[in-house]
């Protein structure tokens, strides 16, 4: 049978990783190759890698992070933020990352999924999608809606019905990051996310709101996540994989135990 | 030096990164002499068995792999590259290349997990295998190891003596096949952490009798 994944995320501005808290306040933490090494030997199932590096001209740095990181953990990894076009996809994977992610650009431009699934492969395509609660209304009938630029830019797309509609167009994976539960760590969004995992049959990455391995155990459970990202709880050093591993295991998750 | 037999078929430097960093020189080529000239073979590949096999025969690569299997030479397969060295393929209909007999199939659509929801399709994602058949190659790992697999079909061989280790995803599939000087990982070991490093440094050092 097949593992949940656990996944830590890492945000890159220009080659250093930050902490994003609400998307404000960034804390540097350090290197990321370094990070991605301790995270891989530590049994780390995947890593997702955010450049939100502002500038275009800085991507090259973003590219040099993945050609190293590549060299340098042998697990699968993805990266996001700052992908625009099917060329953008194919420097990041030909620099060694196995999957890349969209995400505002894809909601500007769907046929971006259905160009980067053809050219590489749906299994290459998440679709990243931040998502925010608004209550039901009548052009946001699940009640959620999807934001970009960090929150702060009200699509008015159903945050359901784009989940199915980018599944259609070839996405093979949804990491779907709650705006409300994200930074929180007072535990991920679960109503979302089973609303979301249950209608489509890609897999869903569960991530916003991580701070307890309970928090993991509830949306692998009820929330029907086939994935979760974790960040601060790992990044500060309040949990270590193998403690968020040993609390699912010991629950009856199936997760990769040795590595 | 190992050659990795470029056929169009995705990305392979991933290969080529983990060979590197467990200590093995290798190349990654579509060139014939070369490839005659490597100790060994690493037959790698992602997407579509109807493709892959339209440029391995473009490239009569089809040719040299056979040739290099009658010889003895160690071959590795993995993912797609495994598929392809089968008799045929369900996806695109495809004649493969016919080193195992046996076809590629499909995964069975609405097959259930034990939480009864419908399990997605590709199988993507880490799982353990079960292993059959004592192999070289297949030592040194520990009993829950997992591997890193993403597909959407599966290799049945003809004969239960080409399983040496299954894996369960809604069915039980070949997750590892072999035959005299090959063997063939349905997963990837170059992305499935040290236990698949550990199958690459284990093939790199096969001398199969």
């Amino acid at each position: 049978m097949l593992s949940k994944r656990i996944i830590p995320c890492l945000d890159v501005r220009e080659g250093r990783t930050t902490k994003g808290i609400k998307f404000k306040d960034n804390i540097d933490i350090g290197d990321p190759v370094e990070m991605a090494k301790i995270y891989y030997e530590a049994g780390a199932d995947e890593l997702v890698f955010y450049d939100i590096t502002a500038s275009h001209e800085k991507r090259n740095i973003m590219i040099d992070v993945v050609r190293k990181v590549a060299e340098t953990i042998f697990i699968p990894f993805s990266v996001g933020g700052g992908i625009r076009t099917v060329e953008d996809m194919r420097d990041v994977l030909l620099a060694g990352a196995e999957k890349i992610s969209v995400n505002s650009a894809a909601v500007k431009k769907p046929e971006i999924i259905s160009e980067g699934a053809s050219a590489f492969g749906t299994q290459c395509i998440v679709l990243g999608m931040d998502v925010k609660h608004v209550g039901k209304k009548e052009k946001i009938p699940s009640g959620y809606e999807i934001v970009i630029n960090g929150g702060r830019t009200h699509m008015g797309i159903d945050a359901l019905q784009w989940a199915v509609d980018a599944q259609k167009l070839g996405a093979g994976e949804i990491c779907l990051n709650s705006i409300d539960a994200d930074g929180t760590q007072d535990g991920y969004e679960l109503n979302l996310t089973a609303m979301i995992s249950e209608n489509v049959d890609i897999p869903v990455i569960a991530s916003g709101g991580a701070g307890k391995p309970e928090h993991l155990y509830d949306v692998l459970t009820k929330g029907k996540a086939d994935a979760a990202l974790i960040a601060s709880m790992v990044h500060y050093g309040y949990y270590t994989m193998s403690a968020i591993k040993s609390y699912l295991d010991e629950r009856k998750v199936k997760v990769r135990t040795t590595w | 030096m190992i050659a990795i037999i470029d056929y169009k078929a995705g990305n392979l430097t991933s290969v080529a990164r983990a060979l590197s960093h467990i200590g093995y020189e290798c190349v990654v080529t579509s060139d014939p002499e070369k490839i005659e000239k490597s100790e060994r073979i690493v037959f790698p590949g992602v997407g579509a068995a109807g493709s892959a096999m339209n440029s391995l025969k473009e490239m009569k690569i089809d040719k040299i792999i056979l040739n290099a299997f009658s010889q003895g030479k160690p071959i590795l397969g993995i993912c797609l590259g495994t598929q392809v060295i089968m008799g045929y393929s369900e996806e695109n209909d495809t004649d493969c290349v016919g080193i195992i007999p046996g076809e590629v199939k499909a995964f069975p659509e609405r097959m259930e997990s034990e939480d009864n929801r419908f399990l997605k399709i590709p199988h993507m994602g880490w799982n353990s295998i079960d292993i059959k058949t004592k192999h070289p190659v297949l030592t040194g790992l520990n009993r829950t190891d997992e591997f890193y697999f993403v597909h959407g079909y599966y290799p049945k061989p003809q004969n239960n003596d080409n399983i040496f280790a299954s894996t369960e995803y809604g069915i039980t599939f070949a997750s590892v096949m072999g035959m005299k000087n090959l063997i063939a990982t349905q997963f990837h070991p170059e992305k499935s952490g040290r236990p698949g490093l550990t199958i690459l440094k284990n093939f790199c050092e096969w001398k199969p009798c």
